[in-house]
């Protein structure tokens, strides 16, 4: 131990702790910024409900069970959310040029990383819970109604977020600021393929078994199991569950690999705008 | 005995293109006040990235306080801290706020009243509730050495601590040091270019050039080593040289 009371401990909540209050601290300092937290799925939540209402009386599918739309698009959310949420915070050490100072403290790579997982889910609940709220008045539509398997939806979306965000990360800690708009496309190349608002069976052949190697794929194509057949796929979500792990491992390996790559190269102290 | 503060061996960091560290070896011992002085591209700011740990050498050995930084990093780096007007502060966060968190990375049990007394010490008080963004150059230093003191260190790391500050200023930000300094025993290891300052503040010089350490001793052994009236006159003796006629010291 020395003097400040500190051995060489391994996780430390303390730590994790400091980092998750700086980006509470950066998130409060700017209200356009946590405005723009519920804005964007609150927006999005307004066209599909109001799509939802028109195809209700224009289409059999939403007829069938009016949810379908407006839980997908929420549930997606909590995917790209995730990832971003992620991907933000981290990006803000970058363009603070902050990581030389973060990383001559005791703070570990993991503690920051287990931070960065943290203010994802922070931010995914101040997206997604006004949003979810605004839908039972507006369109009289509870996406809480799905139950208990919204948790496991809501799990394995969120997992999945992290671990692309992890990667993404790590490429930007490869790449340089160069590849900072990974953070916001990226994402949304699986979304055609994660079959969000449409079966999985609409797309090509062999497309189809790339979106079965996607955790999203089972979440989706469970909800609307769900939803029409009020039927709860517990192989799906088994699947679901697995592939997340082997994502996370990957996001995490591509994540600490890159780390030790930038101590390597120096890139700690100069990575920045 | 206790080891030296800093103790590097044989350190090598190649990069694909160049040598940025070429096989230096060099102690620190604890308690004292020396500089690593060189031009640009000479070395130092790779040296004391390794010495943080945030730079992987290629091969060598570096104990920092008597532990291996290479492979027990995490004991050593609650006892040690660093600051460079280069690397500011996050700049949204308020003063406070950016030390608040650096406290509790340190893990500092009594976080405000040592805010309070670094705030009082470093006549930050008056701007701990402004953005970090938004002080002067001034400003910036004395919050960063703040920042860099808040766990106490043993052994602090400085790069260029007075660069851009007014006379009036850098010489505050000085005395500051050397009177800490006196009263804690730190060991303190700068890189500087300014040599009236190395030679004011510092016992021990380490001179490099193109990675290696070309020569080593006190400001005054060195000038009268030279034959110059200043530090200043032996820097440029040494970096305008041509590289064969100095031969690197251990």
């Amino acid at each position: 131990m020395n003097r400040n009371g500190y051995g060489e401990t391994g996780w430390s909540i303390g730590r994790i702790w400091a980092m998750l209050l700086r980006y509470l601290y950066l998130l409060r300092s700017s209200w356009p910024r946590s405005l723009e937290l519920i804005y964007w799925p609150t927006l999005q939540m307004l066209i599909w409900g109001f799509m939802s209402q028109f195809l209700y009386v224009n289409s059999n599918y939403v007829f069938r069970a009016f949810g379908v739309l407006l839980a997908a698009v929420m549930l997606w959310d909590v995917l790209f959310r995730g990832q971003l949420g992620l991907s933000i915070s981290f990006l803000e050490e970058m363009w603070a040029r902050n990581l030389g100072h973060l990383f001559v403290t005791p703070l570990r790579p993991y503690e920051w990383v287990a931070s960065l997982l943290a203010m994802s889910l922070i931010r995914v609940l101040i997206g997604m819970v006004p949003a979810a709220l605004l839908a039972i008045v507006l369109y009289h539509y509870s996406i809480f109604s799905l139950g208990l398997p919204l948790i496991a939806f809501f799990a394995v979306l969120l997992v999945m977020g992290w671990a692309l965000g992890l990667a993404i990360c790590g490429m930007i800690l490869r790449h340089g600021m160069g590849a900072e708009s990974l953070a916001w496309l990226a994402v949304f190349t699986l979304s055609p393929i994660s079959a969000v608002y449409y079966p999985v069976s609409i797309l090509p052949g062999w497309l189809q078994y790339v979106a079965w190697m996607l955790p999203s794929t089972y979440v989706f194509e469970g909800m609307r199991t769900l939803l029409f057949q009020k039927v709860f796929r517990g192989d799906y979500l088994l699947t679901a569950t697995a592939l997340d792990i082997v994502l996370l491992v990957l996001g995490t390996g591509v994540f600490f690999l890159a780390f030790r790559g930038a101590r390597q190269r120096g890139a700690l102290l100069q990575m920045g705008e | 005995m206790l080891a030296p503060a800093i103790e590097v061996k044989q350190l090598i960091k190649r990069y694909p293109t160049a040598a940025a560290v070429d096989g230096i070896s060099f102690a620190v011992a604890r308690g004292v006040i020396a500089a690593l002085l060189g031009g640009n591209g000479a070395g130092k700011t790779t040296t004391l990235s390794i010495l943080l740990g945030l730079l992987l050498p290629t091969a060598g050995t570096v104990r920092v306080l008597g532990e291996d930084i290479l492979r027990h990093r995490y004991r050593v780096l609650p006892r040690m801290n660093f600051s460079s007007p280069f690397v500011d502060l996050p700049h949204r966060l308020t003063v406070r706020q950016n030390l608040l968190i650096y406290a509790r990375l340190y893990g500092l049990r009594h976080r405000r009243e040592r805010i309070e007394a670094l705030a009082s010490d470093l006549q930050i008080g008056a701007f701990l509730d402004r953005p970090a963004g938004k002080l002067s150059a001034g400003q910036k230093t004395r919050v960063a050495l703040a920042k860099s003191l808040l766990n106490e260190p043993e052994l602090l790391l400085l790069d260029e601590p007075t660069a851009s500050l007014d006379p009036d200023t850098g010489d505050w930000v000085r005395s500051y040091l050397e009177t800490w300094q006196a009263r804690t025993r730190a060991t303190i290891l700068m890189a500087s270019h300014n040599m009236a300052e190395v030679e004011r503040m510092c016992s021990d010089v380490l001179m490099m050039k193109t990675g290696k350490i070309v020569d080593r001793g006190s400001p005054k052994a060195l000038i009268s080593r030279y034959g110059r009236a200043n530090l200043e006159e032996v820097f440029l003796h040494i970096v305008r040289k041509p590289e064969p006629e100095l031969e690197p010291v251990s």
